[in-house]
This record gives structure tokens, sequence and C-alpha cells, in this order.
């Protein structure tokens, strides 16, 4: 059973369905818009993260101390079993590797460049990347064939080299000693990120230790969590394990917004200016809305008038007003959620391809289809923003009916 | 007790440049359970002097007590409050409001009042019955003839039993039938519940109904007497 008020002010919604309506409507899409921009950025910044994630630095990493800023080769984890074992037993881990990293001249038979070369465990890699998908010529890098490589489509371009072609390694030990190998390549891969087809070899991790003198160190341990929320939790398990071990001075841990700050603050960029965006969408409905009440506060001035003089205090009629504003608020801010929800899930379902885009977004290991992500926190962050706004703008018509005077208000 | 009492009250208007007087010192005592008119050409101060009475206006100068309160340096809530409490209010017309069907109309007041549900809706039909609307209790305004809606605004007027009924030319917009039809029940009303009816006219038939017809001219009273009413 609604209360009078509540009645007056439902019905008085529809004194001017038109208007009504209309305003209702500039509620609703701003809403639906909101919600489904939102679950668009959401989602991207997901598609983003686990691009970053499968395409190099994983969840987490372990390294030693300094390593992430100075990249000096002597920075290693000894001993790397002890710290696996203690990875083994968290539950929230899904997948964990080890990685070294050197620099080194590769050259062919007719050319040389400077090439990264990474020591990867070819099973534990195929669990935390998508390295070997990438195949584009020959094959990845196999457990039982000694000093092979597995290198970008445009170095091997470059190289002039094709599967069963041989390179020689040239670069600096952990030790400061010359490390220089013949590897065959196995294959050659395609990120579609050119930055790392053009400068990326991936040894066998023993082979990769025993020509850069590691003594069976590692650079990185790189760890993939079962989802993104469970990244902080590892991360304070494996610092009070590494502290238990009693390495906490040796070595740290790493999540994903450390390893590429980069992502964390385009991420940020695109946040503030996406709020500068739906900022000045909100204000164009607010405008609409206090036009409309504006109007209700001029066109009932008489009503407002008799309903004064029989006894109304200007705070309760100022409350009927807002309970009329509420009303129309949560009708446009109900459909505006149900419609983005609708809208925002045929798209979570199905994608939106960027196919004019495609190469650009490879350039940053996305996909060319990317999914939005409906969420509470899209639906909440919208609504909400178009709820405190409309709510705020409502409150000005509403202040102005407490400074009617009656004599005047029942002149009109 | 005087149910009103006004002492040397003066009202000055401000129009452009000129002063205009519109109350110019009435002294006026009205009891419990009278039924007058105030009666005079336009402009002679009727619904200025009505306007003090009920708290919609203040005066430049004068007091203006009701049932024994001086209202004149009241406060806009403790005015809402009277208004509320002890003043029915019945105007020339637009006086309901339009999505509130009769009885909700009246029951409006009785909400204010803080009257339970139950006991509103009963009492409002009563008082609709008593003003001879029966049957007519969910019509809302725009469906009820000038004359129908001026009968709920006098059931809306004194529903809650207020010490005084100011009621501003209400027959102004009624043809003569209807008019009479209203004043009618308005005495009735009046004798009835002994409640002291206030209502201004310029209207003959109207003035025929008063028991006592107070003449304003200018801002003063130029003739106060009892009389017979019809």
């Amino acid at each position: 059973m609604f209360s009078l008020d509540a009645k007056m002010a439902w019905r008085n919604l529809w004194r001017n369905p038109r208007r009504s309506i209309l305003t209702l409507a500039a509620i609703a899409f701003a809403t639906l818009l909101l919600v489904f921009m939102l679950s668009w950025q959401f989602g991207s910044y997901e598609t983003m993260i686990n691009a970053a994630v499968k395409g190099s630095t994983g969840h987490l990493q372990v390294q030693a101390r300094d390593y992430h800023e100075k990249k000096e080769m002597e920075m290693v984890i000894d001993d790397p079993e002890a710290v696996a074992a203690l990875i083994e037993s968290l539950p929230e881990v899904t997948a964990f590797t080890f990685r070294g990293a050197a620099f080194a001249l590769a050259a062919s038979e007719e050319r040389t460049y400077g090439t990264a070369i990474l020591g990867i465990d070819a099973q534990r890699e195929n669990r935390v990347s998508e390295l070997k998908a990438r195949v584009r010529d020959g094959h990845y890098l196999q457990g039982d064939e000694g000093y092979t490589a597995f290198l970008g489509g445009i170095l091997a371009a470059n190289l002039r080299v094709v599967p069963g072609d041989e390179i020689t390694l040239l670069g600096q030990g952990r030790d400061g000693s010359v490390a220089a190998t013949a590897v065959t390549v196995s294959g050659t891969f395609r990120t579609g990120q050119d930055i790392i087809d053009r400068a990326t070899l991936y040894l066998r991790l023993e082979d990769f230790q025993e020509t850069f003198a590691m003594a069976g160190a590692v650079h990185q341990i790189v760890i993939v969590g079962r989802t993104l929320d469970a990244v902080p939790r590892i991360k304070a398990a494996l610092q009070s394990g590494i502290a238990r071990l009693g390495r906490d001075r040796e070595l740290v841990v790493l999540d994903w917004s450390e390893l590429a700050p980069g992502l964390l603050q385009s991420i940020k960029l695109d946040l503030v200016s996406g709020f500068i965006f739906y900022l000045i969408l909100i204000v164009v409905v607010a405008f609409s809305i206090l036009n409309t009440f504006l109007m209700v506060v001029l066109e009932r001035g008489r009503e407002f008038g008799v309903l004064l003089a029989i006894g109304v205090t200007p705070q309760r009629l100022s409350r009927l007003l807002l309970l009329e504003s509420a009303a129309l608020t949560a009708l446009g801010l109900i459909s505006g959620i149900l419609l983005g929800s609708l809208v925002t899930w045929y798209y979570q379902v199905h994608g939106i391809v960027f196919s004019g885009a495609s190469e650009m977004l490879r350039q940053f290991g996305l996909p060319e289809r990317i999914y939005p992500r409906l969420s509470l926190l899209s639906i909440a962050v919208g609504a909400g923003l178009v709820f405190v706004i409309t709510w705020l703008t409502a409150l000005y018509p509403a202040g102005r009916v407490k400074r009617i005077s009656i004599l005047e208000a029942m002149k009109q | 007790m005087k149910m009103v009492l006004c002492r040397g009250l003066r009202k000055i208007y401000r129009q452009g440049k000129m002063d205009v007087v519109a109350l110019d010192g009435i002294d006026l005592a009205i009891g419990k359970g009278e039924f007058v008119a105030l009666a005079g050409p336009s402009g002679s101060g009727k619904t200025t002097l009505l306007n003090l009475i009920g708290g919609l206006d203040r005066p430049d100068e004068g007091e203006i007590h009701l049932q024994d309160q001086l209202i004149n340096d009241m406060d806009q809530s403790r005015l809402a409050e009277l208004r509320l409490r002890q003043i029915g209010f019945v105007f020339q017309a637009f006086n309901l409001i339009p999505v509130l069907s009769a009885t909700e109309n009246v029951e409006f007041i009785l909400l204010l009042q803080g009257v339970e549900a139950g006991e509103r809706r009963q009492r409002a039909r009563a008082i609709l019955d008593d003003v001879g609307l029966e049957g007519l209790y969910d019509r809302r305004p725009a469906e009820l003839s000038g004359g129908q809606q001026q009968r709920v605004a006098v059931a809306r007027a004194i529903v809650s039993d207020p010490a005084i009924v100011l009621a501003d030319e209400p027959t102004a917009n009624l043809d003569s039938t209807t008019g009479q039809g209203l004043l009618e029940m308005m005495k009735e009303m009046n004798e009835k519940k002994r409640v002291t009816f206030i209502f201004s006219t310029h209207d003959a038939m109207v003035m025929d109904y008063a028991r006592r017809l107070i003449l304003l001219h200018d801002g003063r009273i130029v003739e106060d007497r009892q009389k017979e009413g019809k």
C-alpha cells in the first residue's frame, strides 16, 4: 500500500507524460551508456592484463632484489627449487616456470643482430604463456633436443635463417666470462608484437644455464594464479614464505602492475579520460532533469500556493518534489540498468571485433575481438554516478519551492 | 473568547512607486459559530483582510488574535501549523490537488495532521456525504463540476473541525443555482457543526445568506450589522 505522498508523486509524474518519458529516457540512456562503457573498459583492461600475463610477465614473479630495474646477469635466484617448493604449496597458484635472461649477439652465416636470450623450461613455460601456440615455422623447443633455438619470425628473417640452420651466440656469462655457443634453429614464432618478434630468442633453460655460467640459478620465477583477484593473496603468502626461508633480503615478489607499470598507468589514464567523458554526459542529463523540475515549479505555482495555504510546510512540499524526482530517477535507472545489462551481456557473449584495428591491437598483444565484462561494479558505478548527479540536480528546484511566497503563487 | 479579534489593522501594498492602502485601521471581533460575509467592491480590502486573518500575510500595523493567540509574530512554521489545525480555506477556484481523488483531497488534511489511514478514509467519506457528494468519492477534480469541486473544498476545509473557515469568493466561478446550493450547504455545516464561516463576496445574493454583513470600502469597515440570513 503506497502512502498518499507516494501516490501524489507517481501521479504527478504522468501529468505531462511526454516530458516525463523524455526525461526518463535521458536518464535511462545515460545509465545504459555508462553500464556498457564501464563494462567495456573493465573487460578490455582484463584482456590487456591477461595478454601481458600470458605474453611475458605472468601474474607475479620472484626475482633477485633490484634485478627488475638493473637487469644485471649476476642478480640471480640461487637454488630456485627451494622457492619452487614454496610456490607449489600455494593452492591458488595454477602454474609457474623458471626463466633466465641475457643479452647476446646472434650471428648467422650472413648477419649479426643483438638479441634478448631467454632460457625457458619448455614444458613448464607452456602452462604460463602461449609461446608454443605462436609457432610459425618448424617446431617449439623440445626437451630432448639440446642446443636448439626458437626465435622471433622477424629476427629469423633478418638473420636469413630457417629451421635447421645454425646460429652462433656471443654474450657475457653470469661470472663475467665470455658466453659463446652455437645453436640450431628449431622453429620461429610470431606474436604480432614486432618488438618481441624482432629481438627474442628462446633456449632450453639447461642450455642457457650452461652457456651463461648460471650454475643452476635463474633470473625469474614466473607465476600464474587462478584469477587476477588472487594475486594479492598469493603475493602476501609468497612474501611471508620467502621470509621464513630467510631469503627476504635477497629476493622480492613483484606483481603484474610492478612488472608492467606502463600497463597500469595506461589503465589509469583510460579510466580518468573515461570518467571525464561520463561526467560530461551526466551533466547534459542533469540539465534535462533540471529543466523538467524547474518547469514543474513554474507550472504548478498556484497548486503549491494552495498546498502551503492549507498547512503543508515548505519542507514537506520540497520532500514531495524530491519524491517525484526520486521516482523518475528510479524508473530511468532501472530501465537503464536492464537495457545496459542486456546490451552488455550480448557483447560479452559475442564480443566486438575491431577488424580495422587488428594490426594495431596485435602490437599490444591484444586479440581483435574484445569482450566487455558485466559486473556489479560496472553497474553500481554507472548507476550510482547518474543517481548522485540527478539527485543533486533535483535539490535546486526542490529548494526553490521552500522560498515560494504563498500569495504570489496563488496569483498565478 | 472571540474566534477572531482584529485591532487597528493596516496593510499597505507598494505598486510601482505608489503606496496603496489596502486596509486602514480595521477593528473587528467575530465570535464562535458566526456566519459572516465580508462585502464590498473590488479593491475594498476583503481578500487582504481574509489573508491576514488566515495567516497568509502579515499586517503592517495592528494585531490579529485567533482564539486569543496573537498570530502577527508567529514564524512560518507556526503559522503553517495554525493554518493546518485551526483554519479551513476555500478559494475561488483551483482549490484541489488535481492528481488526488475527492476522498484523497479531503484525506490529505487529515494525513498532514497525523490521523491514521483507516480513520482518515472514514472521516473523509462521511464529510463528503455531508456536503452531498455521496458516490463521487473516487472522482478526480477534472471529473467533477465546478460546484462539486467547491463542495470538496468545503469538505476539506471542515473535515478536521477547524475553529474557522475562510472562503474567498467561493461562488465567484459558479452559476447562481450552483452558488446557492453551495451557500446552503455551507450554512448547514455552520449550523450543524457550529463552524465559524467568514466569506468574502461582492454578490448581493451571497450577502443575503449571511447573518452578519461587514461592508468594506477603501480598506475601512463602513457598515457592520447583524441580519436575518436566508
